[in-house]
């Protein structure tokens, strides 16, 4: 069985993003780039099923301007055997996106896609679902847990107020929550040997797709500043002040 | 223009998060539909019906939809999606599940967690785990959207009288199914409606300390909540998480309790009206957003807190 495993190229989880003056986005120039921390735990659960036996190769893609490769090539550093691009320079926006990946999909024939549940840039949370709804695949979102068995894949999700647990037939879309796996450190042979593995580039015209944004951002400002706040010595002053300044005790 | 809000609901209950979202459909400007589709889900529909300012509901009541997979709803919104200009759902697990399942059948774009409604076609919505507010403008013809339920004050649950419409419910997909749900047992109120919430973070140490939280939270008639450090560490159960990419909570009083602030952390609690943090490292970016800093040992303040209370 294949599976497919997309990637994104995203703003490092530890850096606080400055909005640009002239409100037209965050300013990512210099910025350190990672792969978004969902896909890193979908990389990880499709190459622990590989090892399991269940699956025989990992597909990585990847959609977005040129250094995408170098997230590919962490991918690949993981356990995933190729990588495909989509290399444009245009904005992606989720919808964009999952018709690129119906269209690789179609091409690569998996039996499984395993996303991450949303990047960290957009907090968007789509592009999984629209690729399940474009392909008319039955989709899990939030997983905290995989099992494949014959064709039908067993997924324990979570949800608000606890966890559910949903089988579907294959082919599927799973999207990864936090607690799926920890995903594993890359080691210095692996990134050597990730060098070496097939790395496919393409573009949204070869595939046939349209990716002209249908969301148009206006502006993108601060959020609403919180005003300074106070330290209290003790917690006698603190209750005097939750009952008597902000009545909220 | 009609508005279509997809409700939240276990069959027997409406959930509060309609009623916010019922609220965002109001700002709209229009009539006001709202679907129930469940199985068995006639006390949640007549529950939609009193809520203010809804014009008419949609029950559809099948088997296909008890467990709310996100196959056969989607297909159930898709089967009336022709009659509205926006469709909105509750910025939950079960609405983020759903949505873009719909947006992409209808081909277009889904605006995810508005913050506010601008105008028909603008919203705005938080990006970068809340360090950005984007102002989108959509231009397709149906706007399929969802909503984040902390900022928009819920209509009133009674006063409403609206007709409950009975619709065909669609037939099972046959590509997925409920296997079952473990639902963790609370007496506290929900997270992400509560009004004072309590969070535990890395500081508490073990999931024995966390119980010191315990009574804290019964005082105040409080949540309880947790950073992802202390569910990652098995402190707290998953569904406690607040933060970007757990829930998103914005109450009257929030105690931050040996939680250290992290920007994920923060994304999930820092539009709650006061906040309070107690941290024994005096240089936690906790403290940056807090209302109420404290710096002390949690293990002394936190009951001296209760006894004071």
């Amino acid at each position: 069985m294949k599976v497919l495993v997309p990637v994104k190229r995203v703003v490092d989880y530890n850096v606080k993003v400055r909005v640009k003056s002239d409100q037209s986005g965050v300013d990512i120039a210099n910025v350190k780039m990672s792969m978004n921390p969902f896909d890193e735990i979908a990389v990880e659960e499709a190459t622990r099923l590989k090892e399991k036996g269940v699956v025989t190769e990992v597909v990585a893609v990847s959609c977005g301007v040129a250094q995408c490769q170098e997230t590919l090539r962490t991918a690949m550093a993981i356990g995933a055997d190729r990588g495909a691009l989509v290399q444009t320079d245009a904005e992606l926006q989720p919808l964009a996106v999952a018709k690129l990946l119906k269209a690789l999909v179609d091409k690569e024939q998996p039996q499984l896609v395993i996303l991450g549940k949303q990047a960290i840039d957009d907090d968007a949370n789509q592009t999984g679902q629209m690729l399940a709804a474009l392909l008319d695949w039955p989709q899990a979102t939030f997983a905290s847990k995989v099992e494949v068995s014959g064709d039908t894949v067993t997924v324990t999700r979570e949800v608000d107020g606890g966890l559910e647990t949903v089988a579907l037939k294959l082919p599927a879309i799973i999207t990864t929550d936090l607690r799926l796996n920890e995903p594993r450190y890359v080691t210095l042979p692996n990134i050597m040997k990730a060098k070496k593995k097939t790395l496919d580039v393409v573009t949204p015209e070869d595939l046939g797709v349209d990716v002209a944004p249908r969301l148009k951002t206006l502006k993108v400002s601060e959020p609403p500043a919180r005003s300074a706040g106070i330290m209290v010595p003790d917690v006698a002053t603190l209750v005097d002040k939750l009952k008597n300044e902000a009545k909220v005790v | 223009m009609t508005i279509l809000v997809i409700a939240e609901h276990d069959n027997a209950q409406l959930k509060g998060a309609t009623l916010n979202t019922i609220a965002a459909a109001a700002k709209l400007g229009g009539d006001v539909h709202v679907l129930v589709a469940g199985s068995g889900a006639k006390a949640a529909a007549d529950q939609a019906a009193q809520a203010a300012g809804v014009a008419k509901v949609l029950l559809a009541d099948g088997p296909a939809l008890a467990e709310g997979l996100a196959e056969n709803v989607a297909a159930q919104v898709l089967a009336i999606a022709g009659n509205y200009s926006h469709i909105l759902f509750p910025a939950t697990a079960a609405g983020k599940n759903v949505a873009p399942r719909v947006a992409a059948k209808l081909d277009v774009a889904q605006i995810s967690d508005i913050l506010s409604v601008e105008s028909a076609d603008t919203f705005t919505r938080p990006i970068y785990a809340g360090n950005a507010i984007a102002t989108v403008q959509s231009a397709d013809a149906v706007k399929v959207v969802t909503v984040r339920t902390t900022a928009f004050d819920p209509v009133a649950a009674q006063g409403g009288a609206a007709a409950v419409e009975a619709l065909d419910a669609v037939a099972d997909s046959g590509k997925s199914s409920f296997v079952g749900r473990e639902v963790a047992k609370s007496d506290r109120p929900e997270l992400a409606g509560a009004t004072v919430v309590v969070s535990g973070g890395r500081g508490l140490g073990s999931a024995e300390n966390f119980k010191i939280l315990d009574p804290l939270a019964d005082k105040l008639g409080a949540a309880l909540g947790a950073s992802r450090a202390a569910v990652d560490a098995g402190y707290a159960p998953n569904d406690w998480q607040v933060g970007q990419t757990g829930k998103i909570v914005a109450p009257q009083l929030y105690v931050a309790v040996g939680i250290s602030g992290a920007i994920q952390h923060l994304a999930g609690m820092k539009d709650s009206k006061v906040i309070v943090a107690i941290n024994k490292d005096a240089e936690a970016p906790i403290f940056g957003v807090a209302d109420y800093g404290l710096v002390a040992d949690l293990f002394q303040a936190v009951p001296e807190l209760v006894q004071a209370l």
